[in-house]
């Protein structure tokens, strides 16, 4: 089953001069498996934009020989990837990220953290709660409405949180 | 196609048995972890794959059904010793020379310019590298004869962490670029789960538990709860590990293909590859084997199927 990529990324291994944007990294601790930090790792440099359309990820040789884990692993990671629409991988080439998340925007964003500061959050510290029951209450909240939404959420090439469910 | 495929293998030494009842079938395209304490056969085992050591009883063949040894299957593995066989008082080049002359496919231009790569220089003498050198050094030269398979004993036993890292680094850059099949034994159990996707354990001179890592690491739980219902678990699934505190029970246990709604009050949680290994290893009694190896062995003892 991992024949096929790396054998076909040979083709292009002197041309060692194109850097990758990004670096992976592992923590052995976090319990989380090693390909799903990866596929983390990228959802979150999508979304901060250090990774854009047209960039390359990291070759999988490279990525092996640098962390030394097991090639299968980043070709898992990398076809999650591709599965929830943002990259695609070229035979011969490697994998390129196609598509970004939907970012909302700065101003946007501000206005909601203001409204949660001003509002909710508020409320909470003057009920008296400590720093882990509001974010033990948050997360609760948060999971209701998520679960309220549902299978609403449009086929979801363009957003994706990357948090767990892609394990599938 | 199986890279190693075993039938009722059975090593016996004097009156001993070393290896006893395997049976087991590894497909092609792993990255194989070999573990068990100390004298639970793996060496024997490894040895009976690369035709270093004939079977007692039953068979076992590589790569598609050849006969292990036969000459076919030698010149398509590569076989790293624990003890790392180099002549000391040889040069790198020197040591390259002999590899060649004694291996029909031998891609000397490769070695020389992984060694280069790592900054080993070929006039060294051998005797004078560093124990990561050489290990470097016996890698480089099993990876020249462009294997299918490739197999290690103990290769990380003695390497210092960085050595550790840097040696297992050059077999996965290996591996992505040849898309060999690797089976080694290691006794590093916190560093398998990078590496390795398919785990074979052994115990007492058979095999305790067998599978894909991520089918082992998903169908096994620890599942924590009050004490009185601990029974009730146990009727519901193979039970691992079982640790009991005053009011709370605590049950490593095999959940396969799922677990259904729990009593009252009991929580499951994740294993780790590490946990998982551990609690086999503390109890020999227990194990997991895939479906089809189970049909092969002659006296099924204690399967928690």
């Amino acid at each position: 089953m991992t024949v096929d990529k790396p054998s076909a990324e040979r083709g292009s291994a002197d041309s060692g001069h194109t850097v990758s944007p990004i670096n992976f990294r592992i923590d052995p601790r976090s319990g989380v498996p090693i390909y799903l930090q990866l596929v983390n790792q990228v959802n979150h440099a999508l979304r901060l934009g250090h990774l854009r359309q047209g960039d390359q990820l990291p070759r999988v040789r490279d990525v092996v020989g640098s962390l030394s884990i097991n090639p299968n692993t980043v070709v898992k990671a990398y076809r999650e990837i591709e599965r929830a629409g943002y990259a695609v991988g070229r035979p011969g080439q490697g994998t390129f990220i196609v598509a970004t998340p939907r970012v909302t925007p700065a101003e946007k964003l501000n206005g909601l953290r203001r409204s949660l500061v001003r509002g909710w959050l508020s409320d909470a510290i003057a009920a008296g709660l400590d720093h882990d029951e509001i974010t033990a209450l948050f997360t609760a909240a948060l999971r209701d409405s998520e679960i309220a939404i549902g299978s609403s959420e449009p086929g979801g090439t363009a957003q994706r949180d990357g948090q767990g469910e892609a394990v599938a | 196609m199986s890279v190693i495929e075993t039938s009722g293998l059975g090593k016996q030494y004097r009156d001993i048995w070393a290896l006893r009842d395997c049976t087991m079938a590894i497909p092609a395209g792993r990255i194989v972890a070999l573990v068990g304490p100390n004298g639970a056969g793996k060496t024997t085992l490894l040895h009976l794959t690369v035709g270093l050591a004939r079977a007692t009883t039953g068979s076992v063949t590589v790569l598609g059904g050849a006969p292990a040894g036969s000459l076919w299957a030698l010149e398509r593995i590569a076989f790293v010793a624990q003890d790392v066989p180099l002549y000391g008082y040889l040069s790198v080049a020197e040591m390259l020379d002999l590899a060649a002359n004694m291996n029909r496919r031998f891609d000397r231009r490769r070695s020389e310019s992984r060694l280069s790569e790592l900054g080993i220089a070929l006039g060294h003498k051998v005797g004078k590298l560093s124990g990561g050198q050489r290990a470097q050094l016996a890698l480089t030269i099993a990876f020249s004869r462009h294997p299918d398979l490739l197999v290690l004993d103990e290769p990380l036993s003695g390497l210092d962490p960085l050595a550790r890292h840097d040696f297992m680094a050059s077999l996965m850059i290996a591996v992505a670029e040849d898309g060999l099949s690797v089976v080694f034994s290691s006794h590093v159990i916190s560093e398998l789960e990078r590496v390795a996707d398919y785990l074979v354990l052994l115990s007492g001179g058979r095999v305790q538990v067998m599978g894909e890592i991520s089918e082992l690491v998903a169908g096994h739980a620890t599942l924590s709860g009050p004490p009185v219902d601990a029974g009730r678990i146990a009727e519901r699934f193979a039970v691992v590990q079982s640790q009991r505190a005053g009011r709370q029970a605590q049950l490593l246990v095999r959940t396969g293909n799922g677990q259904g709604a729990l009593p009252e009050g009991w929580d499951s949680a994740e294993v780790t590859l590490e946990e998982l290994v551990l609690a086999y290893l503390r109890e020999p009694s227990a194990c997991a084997l895939p479906g089809p190896a189970l049909v092969g062995l002659p006296s099924p003892k204690g399967t928690t199927a």
